[in-house]
């Protein structure tokens, strides 16, 4: 995973509260064994509308998220994470997130910033006066500013989460430097093994 | 010291280390694997040279994409069909044991896990699916992870982790005899919202919770991520151990009663102190439907549609009127007056034996109504053999309903079985959300036997309604 430290970009409100992972990325788009190319299908039933935000060439090219509570809740399917960095957003801010898409996200590098419901409609209202706004969302400091307002919040990150993006670690490395500890686990391990319950295609051996 | 809960005993039973300022390290003693979150996990180990640490505590099955036409109809949609024989080839390459389409093993991951008996108590199983929360039913920690988490489980057999907050949800009292598990878990969903359960895992208690089936209990676990809680447990007690009895994967003789004497320590002790405590009471509990695009918009099937005007805060006001307005409602109208163009018996919430009896208990001697198309999907082909053996298939389809092959099906439309556009159904799966069952289709979220009701009167109806 890359690096990430600062986010400096415009951003586009989503002002919706529950946005789950199919209206994220519909399933159609599931049946995919690639893991690029998720963009297109990104909210892709509300993009035939042309009033969706989206669709506002004022937002065009924007590369923060600004979303309503409960976003990316329901399905585990990090294809939604996909679906948003392959668009182009590098950061979601809300008042809250679905657990797995929390977790999804530090994996992959997506910037999940919480504030309140109060400072989200705040900076949903200061990207409305003027899309043109830079928005920072900066890793380093777990600070959300728009310089040209004077607005700046902080936003909480847990610590390992934040030392994996700032050091675009990657998670198997980090598990496997503790392999001895797995594999001293795995003499006094209960986890009841399959073998010997299966032959070569899958059916049941008699024992 | 007091007590520990029992998420709190299988998360110390499993912690492999936990290094200063890093995330603990906890064992994964079953992956379950299935073809729609995998191919690009066993792409990222091609990718780095990694093996999968131990195929014999990892297993695959087809679910999300197969078609429930009959086995000689081929997969007519070429990414599918991909996808499918992508899991089958990535299984042969890596040694792990899986069940493709038409195997007397495969069904819905989370219905053949227990059915096996693979799921035990006091385990940790994870599976790239949000609802393999279904297999805390048995008293074993399981979660939904993402496909990065399912290449790091292949690869180490292990999750770094943080450990949860703990909820006891409470559901006193013997519930009425119209409430099923189904009923039960809308109204535990209804009262905690959709984000309620956010950072928890919930412990499910009381004795209408008690007095559940393992079916029972596993619709009611599966549900627990519509809360926004990624895992549920109930404790193991004699009905667990009854329904582990002779299962494939699970001991037998001596060694049976020394598992189980092992598995009767999962619950939780007498002064384990939970985060949080939420208290229902089952005499307050009737048949409920949602009405709206989440599973937390709940109402009585005797209830009326909601009025945005009802409520005060303007976010409810507003979230209430987008979902009218998708699923075509006026509010004010009985749910009872609401006609139903499709009704779909299955999902890994309700596609059980014991659905499937229930469902066949309503429809026998009746036919669906002329305006309604219905199917049933059993979870695995395990669950269609035994309900055929029973005759329910021909209570089925006597009644005119379709009595299709084993999986996902029309919970998630990844399959030819869909809806379409403005299209309402009558679904026993676990999500009403915009789209899910098909592209501008209307999900309402009932148990089987309101489903079976609502498919013969073609409209929104409880089992009592329907005279024998």
């Amino acid at each position: 995973m890359k690096e990430v430290h600062v986010i400096e970009g415009r951003a586009v409100p989503l002002e919706r509260a529950d946005v789950d992972t199919d209206q994220i990325i519909p399933s159609d788009w599931l049946k995919r064994v690639e893991r690029t190319g998720f963009g297109r299908g990104l909210f892709s039933e509300w993009r035939d509308d042309p009033n969706f935000v989206l669709n506002d060439a004022r937002f065009a090219g924007a590369t923060i998220l600004v979303a309503g509570p409960r976003f990316g809740t329901g399905s585990s399917r990090e294809h939604a994470v996909w679906a948003l960095m392959d668009y182009g957003f590098e950061a979601v801010i809300a008042p809250s997130f679905g657990d797995i898409f929390r977790n999804n996200s530090s994996k992959q590098g997506l910037v999940i910033a919480q504030l309140s419901v109060h400072d989200v409609e705040e900076l949903t209202a200061l990207i409305a006066e003027d899309p043109n706004r830079l928005l920072v969302v900066d890793v380093e400091r777990m600070e959300v500013e728009v310089p040209a307002a004077g607005w700046r919040r902080s936003f909480a990150l847990d610590p390992m989460t934040r030392e994996r993006l700032l050091n675009g670690w990657d998670d198997i490395g980090l598990t496997l430097r503790h392999e001895g500890d797995i594999t001293s686990y795995e003499s006094i391990s209960h986890a009841p093994s399959l073998h010997g319950l299966f032959d070569e295609s899958g059916h049941l051996l008699t024992r | 010291m007091a007590g520990r809960t029992l998420y709190e005993k299988i998360w110390d039973e499993h912690l492999v280390a936990a290094p200063e300022g890093e995330s603990a390290i906890i064992y994964i003693d079953l992956h379950l694997v299935h073809e729609v979150t995998s191919p690009q996990a066993f792409d990222g180990l091609r990718l780095s040279s990694r093996r999968v640490r131990r195929p014999d505590l990892t297993l695959a099955t087809a679910d999300h994409n197969v078609p429930t036409e009959p086995l000689s109809v081929p997969v007519s949609d070429p990414i599918s069909k991909r996808q499918l024989e992508a899991l089958e080839e990535n299984c042969e390459e890596f040694g792990i044991t899986v069940f493709p389409r038409g195997h007397e093993n495969q069904g819905i991951v989370h219905v053949i896990g227990p059915e096996l008996g693979v799921t035990q108590p006091g385990m940790t199983i994870v599976c790239g699916d949000s609802h393999t929360s279904t297999h805390g039913a048995l008293g074993a920690l399981a979660f939904g992870i993402g496909t990065s988490e399912v290449e790091h489980v292949l690869a180490t057999q292990t999750l770094p982790q943080q450990r949860a907050k703990t909820m006891a949800v409470v559901v006193e009292g013997h519930a009425p005899d119209a409430v099923t598990p189904k009923d039960i878990v809308l109204a535990i969903v209804a009262t905690l919202g959709t984000g309620g359960g956010a950072g928890y895992v919930i412990e499910y208690r009381g004795q209408a919770i008690r007095d559940l089936s393992m079916e029972g209990r596993m619709t009611l676990c599966n549900m627990s991520i519509e809360a926004g809680a990624r895992a549920g447990l109930v404790a193991v007690d004699n009905t667990t151990i009854d329904y582990l009895r002779g299962r494939a994967a699970v001991p037998s003789g001596d060694a049976f009663d020394e598992a189980a004497q092992r598995w009767r320590t999962f619950v939780s002790d007498d002064d384990a102190e939970f985060d949080k405590t939420v208290t229902l009471n089952a005499a307050d509990l009737v048949p409920f439907v949602t009405w709206g695009t989440n599973p937390a918009q709940v109402v009585a099937l005797d209830g009326l549609v909601p009025d945005p005007a009802d409520f005060d805060d303007p976010d409810v006001k507003s979230t209430t009127e987008r979902s009218l307005a998708y699923m075509g409602l006026t509010a004010g109208t009985p749910m009872k007056e609401i006609p139903v163009d499709v009704v779909f018996i299955g999902s890994c919430t309700n596609s059980r034996i014991e659905d499937l009896r229930a469902a066949a208990a309503v429809a026998r001697g009746h036919q669906v109504a002329p305006s309604v198309r219905a199917l049933v999907v059993a979870g695995s082909h395990r669950v269609k053999n035994q309900a055929e053996d029973e005759g329910l298939d021909q209570v089925f389809l006597a009644a005119g309903f379709e009595w299709r092959e084993p999986g996902c099906s029309m919970c998630l439309g990844m399959n030819p079985d869909q809806l379409t556009p403005g299209q309402r159904s009558a679904s026993t799966s676990n999500r009403n959300f915009e789209g899910r069952q098909g592209r501008g289709g209307r999900t309402h979220l009932v148990s089987p036997v309101v489903a079976a009701a609502s498919a013969i009167l073609g409209r929104f109806a409880t089992p009592d309604e329907v005279t024998s």
